[in-house]
């Protein structure tokens, strides 16, 4: 095997990280669609070692069901990695918690992309602390070259430590190209072989005592595996006036900033349990602290409180030195050394204000997209009633939140539509109606579902179905075809169990349907359908 | 050589292809890039913009500084116009001059026009109608590649070959029509600086 020929790519960090995973021998790759990570599982699916080898690639119903494979995966020997957005990390939380318990058989990596200034997403959640909290190592890529390097090493590093191993990217990474080294061949996929202790996979609670115990001793090993890491590094300087701890992709910008080099003294952290010996060393060398990372200030609190470094002024994100919420840029690191009063560098001078004729470009749903004849309907439907309340979900269609719909009123997480319009219904409030698209009631709609079932609560759930993940770019969605059989089977009573075509020229067929079953004194569902302009115009 | 370069339009109006084709020709040339996206929510409909950085160093950072911009090349007038504090002191700009207007507070074009005309270094023309007069109107994102093409230090040659990657799939005569877009585009603005005596 020619191991050593190399290929120079251009790839997104996703990209990278997925080509990565194939080539050290990925068997399996389970995932929900989810700016900023969608794109490692479409470039695995496009992939040709992965569809010679018929690598699993397909998408899962939610985070939860895509860990939980992937973790079946790895329990009979094979790698496997799951991929999500942040947000999905709370969806699978459940699973990865307690994979840290089961551990890990075949090298599994679960892929959380972190979308700090909220590009896409609903709230800046760093998934570092989830890491530290189920006691599971977290890798940190700082370009793409790492995040390429990162799957075979995160492997190794899995099947070594039998832990699965948490691997943080940030939207600037995923969704930036850069050209890379890449490997022309692919390593063989693990033989299949089951855990050498199936004991540990039974997480009863005599078992799980015994096992607790050895985890938190595993997890100390790991602090010192991260003192030697290659990611890690200690970086001498000559002015100890200042000490820089620097993580992930705050690590680029800090050498953006000091284009002649970096005069003070840095820790360069992208491998978690943090390297406690190394931060000592940096805090006795240097009269202050800095800490730049991207996202919350995971690093600068453990620094400031749990490694007991003494007294040391830390500059932070706490503090305010370095703005507390939004991504990282060179721009906002200059004026953090600005404002802890040091030189800072490779700065121009003032730049232009914008221009005054600009005005915003908020997103907005397509023209000739179904969800609008929803929108538009539903808001005619809802024109009779004194306090009509719409809970909305996630998806293009909570671009029905903005004119000229101005439709809902909530939205909140992954299936909290039909949840919400119970509970708000349970309150008393009328009419309630959930709107949900057909990806996300399968993610996360159809448990709610079925309390409103139960309880025949007076809701009425319009599922707005175009037949594919929208929002994401369009993949494919699982309950695609399957939708009324679903409804009937959680025992939607078939008399209030709708499907209507969403079309311009139905807007008025759509009303009176809405209308009739807004008045209906229990639960109705209506499936509004029709495919979403972007997937149809592929065809 | 060092060129930071920010692409403006509206998702949809295809400057992620502008982008591919660029650094697919990097790459040919044994170039470093980054190439900083946006994807997502965003795309539809909404303003869109990506950072695209080419040297002969390694390049740091995804994201250009304030002031540090060499390039802007938009799809649309007042795209452009939201990324001027990134241009550098020397930058250029290049746009398309006709307006996507989606939003309702969108500014008139008298307005429009004075904004770009204070910018120093200006390739401002219509490209939309010049895609029409080739006969491929939804070339001009390729057009306006060509027009950036001066700018960029990358022999053109390997930029064509980018474009030609970039639609082999589509056949022929797609690749025919946007490889011609390229050139007009090219010609437009070096025409213009000729006539100016720049270069």
């Amino acid at each position: 095997m020619k191991k050593e020929e190399k290929a120079r790519r251009l790839l997104l960090g996703d990209e990278a990280f997925a080509l990565g995973a194939i080539n050290s021998g990925l068997s399996g790759a389970y995932a929900y669609p989810g700016t900023p990570s969608t794109e490692i599982m479409e470039f695995i699916q496009g992939n040709q070692t992965a569809i010679d080898r018929d690598i699993h690639r397909k998408w899962s119903s939610n985070e939860k069901t895509a860990m939980e494979e992937a973790l079946g995966m790895s329990f009979c020997g094979k790698r496997s990695i799951v991929c999500m957005k942040h947000v999905g990390m709370n969806v699978a939380a459940d699973p990865f918690v307690n994979s840290a318990m089961t551990g890990a058989n075949g090298g599994l990596l679960v892929v959380a992309a972190d979308d700090p200034s909220m590009h896409s997403s609903q709230n800046e959640q760093d998934s570092r602390f989830y890491g530290d909290f189920a006691m599971i190592p977290v890798l940190e890529p700082s370009d793409q070259r790492e995040a390429y390097n990162m799957a075979g090493y995160g492997f190794e590093l899995s099947e070594k430590h039998g832990l699965p191993v948490l691997v943080r990217f940030v939207t600037r990474l995923s969704h930036s190209r850069a050209i890379i080294e890449t490997d022309k061949d692919a390593r063989k996929e693990n033989d299949f072989h089951y855990p050498s202790k199936p004991e540990q996979w039974v997480l009863m609670p005599a078992l799980s005592r015994k096992r607790n115990k050895q985890l938190v001793k595993d997890y100390v090993e790991l602090a010192e595996v991260s003192e030697t890491s290659p990611y890690n590094c200690y970086i001498e300087g000559k002015d100890k006036s200042l000490g820089i701890i620097a993580t992930g992709i705050a690590w680029n910008y800090l050498k953006e900033v000091f284009p002649d080099g970096i005069p003070y003294s840095v820790v360069k952290i992208s491998q978690y349990p943090l390297p406690e010996k190394m931060i000592k060393r940096l805090s006795e060398n240097s009269d202050r602290l800095l800490v730049v990372e991207e996202g919350q200030p995971f690093v600068e609190r453990k620094v400031r409180g749990e490694l007991n470094i003494g007294l040391r002024p830390v500059y932070g994100k706490l503090t305010g030195e370095v703005e507390r919420t939004g991504e990282l840029t060179p721009d906002l690191l200059r004026e953090t050394f600005k404002k802890i009063g040091m030189e800072a560098c490779g700065e121009e001078e003032n730049p232009l204000t914008p221009s005054k004729v600009v005005s915003p470009r908020p997103p907005a749903l397509c023209k000739g997209c179904g969800h609008r004849d929803v929108f538009q309907a539903l808001n005619e439907a809802l024109a009779d009633y004194e306090s009509p309340k719409v809970f909305g979900d996630i998806g293009c269609y909570t671009l029905g939140y903005l004119a000229p719909f101005n439709a809902i009123d909530t939205v909140v997480d992954m299936g909290a539509s039909i949840t919400m319009a119970k509970g708000a219904a349970d309150a008393g409030q009328h009419p309630a109606v959930a709107v949900i698209g057909d990806s996300t009631f399968t993610h996360s709609g159809m448990t709610g579902l079925l309390d409103a079932v139960n309880e025949d609560s007076p809701v009425t759930v319009i599922i707005t179905d175009n037949l594919t993940t929208g929002m994401t770019g369009g993949q494919d969605s699982q309950g695609t075809g399957k939708l009324e059989d679903i409804c009937k089977g959680i025992g939607v009573d078939p008399e209030h169990l709708h499907t209507i075509t969403s079309h311009p020229t139905n807007i008025e067929n759509m009303k009176q349907l809405f209308k009739k079953e807004i008045d209906h004194k229990g639960l109705s569902v209506i499936i509004s359908r029709r495919e979403c302009i972007q997937t149809a115009r592929r065809h | 050589m060092k060129k930071d370069i920010i692409l403006a339009g509206v998702g949809g109006q295809g400057i992620l292809s502008i982008a591919n084709v660029i650094g697919e020709a990097a790459v040919k040339e044994n170039l470093y890039l980054k190439q900083a996206e946006v994807h997502g929510m965003s795309q539809r409909g909404g303003d869109v913009q990506s950072n695209l950085r080419i040297s002969d160093t390694p390049v740091h950072s995804d994201l250009i500084s304030l002031r540090g911009a060499d390039l802007i090349i938009s799809m649309e007038p007042m795209e452009c116009l939201r990324y001027l504090p990134y241009l550098a002191k020397d930058g250029w700009v290049v746009t398309n001059t006709t307006p996507f207007i989606n939003i309702p507070n969108y500014p008139s074009e008298k307005e429009l026009m004075d904004e770009l005309e204070k910018i120093e270094n200006l390739v401002a023309f219509n490209m939309d109608e010049m895609a029409k007069k080739i006969g491929s109107p939804r070339s001009s994102n390729m057009i306006l590649l060509g027009a950036a093409s001066p700018f960029l230090d990358i022999n053109p040659s390997a930029l064509e070959e980018g474009v030609e990657t970039l639609f082999k799939r589509k056949g022929d005569k797609i690749v025919e029509l946007n490889i011609m877009a390229f050139r007009e585009g090219r010609a437009a603005t070096v025409d213009f600086l000729k006539e100016r005596n720049i270069f």
